[in-house]
């Protein structure tokens, strides 16, 4: 049975590591469905969070092959807990004059952000799980998407279980 | 007082305790060549190899046969690039192995300079761990990380790239005795609890399997190995890795399971209650269709690195651990439950079956023959060198027979590439392993085919009068592949005949080496014996049977039960 995980790796903060551990992931044959990475407080390391898909013993294939990684500090599978997890999108929709209105519901329903604004177009921001985003994506659509992007998820476990590796420079 | 790079990187291998470095010139390691011979000329054998590859396999077959890890200096682009099969070889088969590669001055980075090479992309997926070395005060520290990582835990090759600019800057020599890496911490010691259970396991266990391999011999445990038989009366499997970590000749020892292991092993396997699977990690070569394999066991699983457990098979007892530290503390288990030292007539019912096993299906060819049968070529080398040779092999059929009929009673006297499968790799193998040990007899068991991969290495034993011994098995065939074809494509030999090749008598004499040639059985053991007598290289051009096949033989992906015997 395949299932969606959260993976929150600890890494340290130097150069090559990112294509140590994607290069992990093709080279056996492991998906990523999404990657997001960035610096945590202390500036040595990152945190990367990864959303893969397998059965249970791929799972632990990637973990046990990611800790194996010598920069990798920490490993944790998040979805085994209670976990926060968030996506962001930036939408630019066409909206002229006559549209305006129609977008801003959209928005305000979802807690959306208006982040640019032109004569025919604003620049919709959206963050929230997986599903919230999509069901936006859904909503502008028939107004007409122009372009989209969206980040990967980025995530942290609920209560005080840290992911956290050092003392609290975090 | 300030060193160049490169003489900081020889004063650390020098701290480090090499001796012996394997390599090949080129213009971004000029500085550290000049520094070998200028400054360190005592302190290093410095060995040319004729190919960076070579130069590779040769640290290996060093690594290997010593224990010790093996070293290598190249240049930089192509001199890196030559490495990477070589590399790849160590890894599959966790080799401790050093590799430095020269680079192109730091400014020239990413310009794609005149020999550039991005080494550390290109090897990050067959190396332990690699590194590009920025800052002349980071080489000392990194050389040290480099050790550790290689040679403990799962050994494995590192790989460490070295600019040009890198090697010619100063700084003071300030090397580490010792060092934490602090996201490196292998597990060495193993869980109690798992020990407890799989002592329970033992003690009921009335078909017990022991599976070595590599690992054993990695870890330096053969002797706990044959305590603990000795104490239960299991009988040993060995993977191809691991032949040597248990007597072959131990009436015990059942010798290698597999594809082509024994009919004994493998049906010892299939009908086994307890498999101890001790530093072998449920290859597609030993398993075969893998959910059929040992289907009747419990599984206990000793190995060092986490990934292995779980990864092709699910075991009941894992133990992540060093296996010297897991048997050391079964044989305490067992002695506190006032087990006996000698096993007796314990398991009598199970061993009277391994007998009939054996009885019923023996390794065998046809002894009759007046053309060689390479089997016997194997068999007539092991009793003239009394089983005490170190043997390399190159892959395919010459190293099924040489796994098969020359049994290692001693650990490290079998050097052969067994996950990669390099072909090419046995020659300089040998090399190594007899610069490591002058005095011994040195054999690489090779085919035709192979040892064209890397037969300029004729020239660097030569150079140092290395007493290496060639033993070509020569069909004239890419004989495994044309054996696959036989059984499994109807005989069509696409581009396995490779009668075009060069005479190797002549060959050898043109490197300035003895060739020698047999083409009848009653040929062989005087030319062997001849070869063993002369002190420098020589090559043995056995010419055998063309179309002789390894047997017995599990097809790919078949249960262990389905063997072809013949």
């Amino acid at each position: 049975m395949e299932s969606r995980h959260v993976i929150s790796v600890l890494v340290e903060n130097k150069p090559g590591v990112l294509a140590r551990v994607s290069g992990m992931f093709s080279g056996r044959a492991f998906n990523i469905h999404s990657l997001s990475v960035a610096p945590t407080m202390s500036p040595d390391v990152s945190r990367m969070t990864v959303v893969t898909y397998g059965s249970e013993a791929i799972i632990e294939q990637i973990i046990k092959q990611l800790r194996k990684l010598i920069n990798v500090i920490k490993v944790q599978d998040l979805t085994q807990g209670d976990y926060v997890d968030r996506e962001m999108a930036l939408v630019r929709v066409k909206a002229t004059s006559s549209k305006r209105a129609d977008v801003l519901r959209i928005v305000d329903i979802f807690r959306g952000k208006i982040v640019d604004i032109a004569s025919d177009s604003m620049i919709v921001e959206i963050t929230g799980g997986a599903g919230k985003i999509e069901a936006m994506i859904e909503l502008l659509t028939p107004l007409g998407i122009l372009e989209l992007i969206r980040t990967g998820t980025v995530a942290l476990p609920r209560g005080r279980k840290s992911t956290r590796y050092s003392e609290p420079s975090e | 007082m300030k060193i160049n790079g490169a003489q900081i990187l020889l004063r650390a291998l020098k701290e480090e305790g090499v001796d012996t470095i394997f390599g090949y010139p080129g213009g971004a390691v000029i500085d550290i060549f000049d520094a070998i011979v200028r400054h360190f000329s005592e302190d290093f054998k410095f060995i040319l190899t004729r190919h960076e590859q070579a130069a590779v396999h040769a640290a290996d077959g060093y690594a290997r046969a010593t224990g010790k890890p093996g070293i290598c200096l190249v240049t930089s682009g192509p001199g890196g690039t030559n490495t990477v099969t070589g590399l790849a070889t160590a890894y599959m088969d966790s080799i401790p192995v050093i590799v430095f590669t020269g680079q192109v001055p730091t400014p020239l980075i990413g310009n794609d300079a005149f020999q550039e090479a991005d080494i550390v992309g290109i090897t990050r997926p067959c190396t332990k761990h690699n590194y590009l070395v920025q800052k002349i005060d980071d080489i000392a520290h990194t050389i040290k990380e480099a050790f550790v990582i290689a040679c403990t835990g799962r050994p494995g090759p590192v790989l460490i790239d070295l600019p040009k600019d890198i090697i010619q800057a100063k700084a003071k020599f300030d090397y580490p005795k010792q060092i934490e890496i602090q996201t490196y911490k292998p597990t060495l010691k193993a869980h109690p609890p798992s020990i407890a259970r799989a002592a329970e396991l033992i003690r009921e266990a009335k078909r017990p399997v022991i599976y070595a391999g590599g690992g054993v011999l990695t870890s330096g445990c053969h002797e706990e190995l044959l305590t603990f038989v000795k104490m239960t009366g299991f009988p040993v499997t060995m993977t191809l890795m691991g032949l040597g970590c248990f007597p072959g000749t131990h009436p015990l020892s059942l010798g290698m399971l597999g594809m082509h292991g024994t009919y004994r092993a493998n049906m010892a396997v299939n009908h086994a209650d307890l498999l101890l699977a001790i530093g072998a990690r449920f290859d597609d070569r030993v398993t075969g269709k893998v959910e059929e394999f040992a289907k009747n066991a419990k599984i206990i699983h000793i190995d060092i690195d986490p990934t292995s457990i779980q990864k092709n098979i699910k075991v009941d007892v894992p133990i992540v651990c060093d296996a010297k530290d897991a048997l050391e503390k079964l044989i305490e288990a067992l002695r506190q439950e006032g087990q006996s030292e000698e096993c007796g007539e314990c398991l009598k019912s199970w061993h009277a079956q391994l007998t009939a096993w054996r009885n019923e299906q023996r390794l065998r060819f046809d002894r009759t023959t007046d053309i060689i049968k390479p089997q016997y070529v194997i068999e007539k080398l092991y009793e003239l060198t009394n089983g005490k040779a170190i043997i390399s092999t190159e892959v395919g059929q010459n190293q099924m027979w040489a796994a098969q009929y020359y049994l290692f009673d001693s650990p490290r006297t079998f050097l052969t590439s067994g996950g990669l499968g390099t072909m090419g790799y046995g020659f300089p193998a040998a090399i190594g392993a007899q610069i490591a040990f002058p005095d011994k007899i040195v054999i690489d068991i090779a085919g035709d085919g192979s040892i064209q991969m890397n037969i300029q290495e004729l020239a660097t034993v030569k150079q140092y009068n290395l007493p290496v011994k060639i033993a070509i098995l020569n069909n004239g065939y890419l004989g495994m592949v044309r054996q696959w074809q036989e059984r499994f494509y109807d005989n069509v030999y696409a581009h396995t005949d490779i009668l075009v090749a060069p005479d190797f008598v002549k060959l050898a004499e043109a490197y300035g080496a003895l060739g020698l040639r047999a083409t009848k059985t009653n040929e062989v053991e005087p030319l062997i014996l001849k070869a063993l007598e002369t002190p420098g290289p020589v090559i043995m051009d056995f010419v055998v049977d063309r179309e002789e096949g390894v047997y017995p033989m599990v097809p790919a992906g078949a249960s262990l039960r389905e063997m072809i015997l013949v």
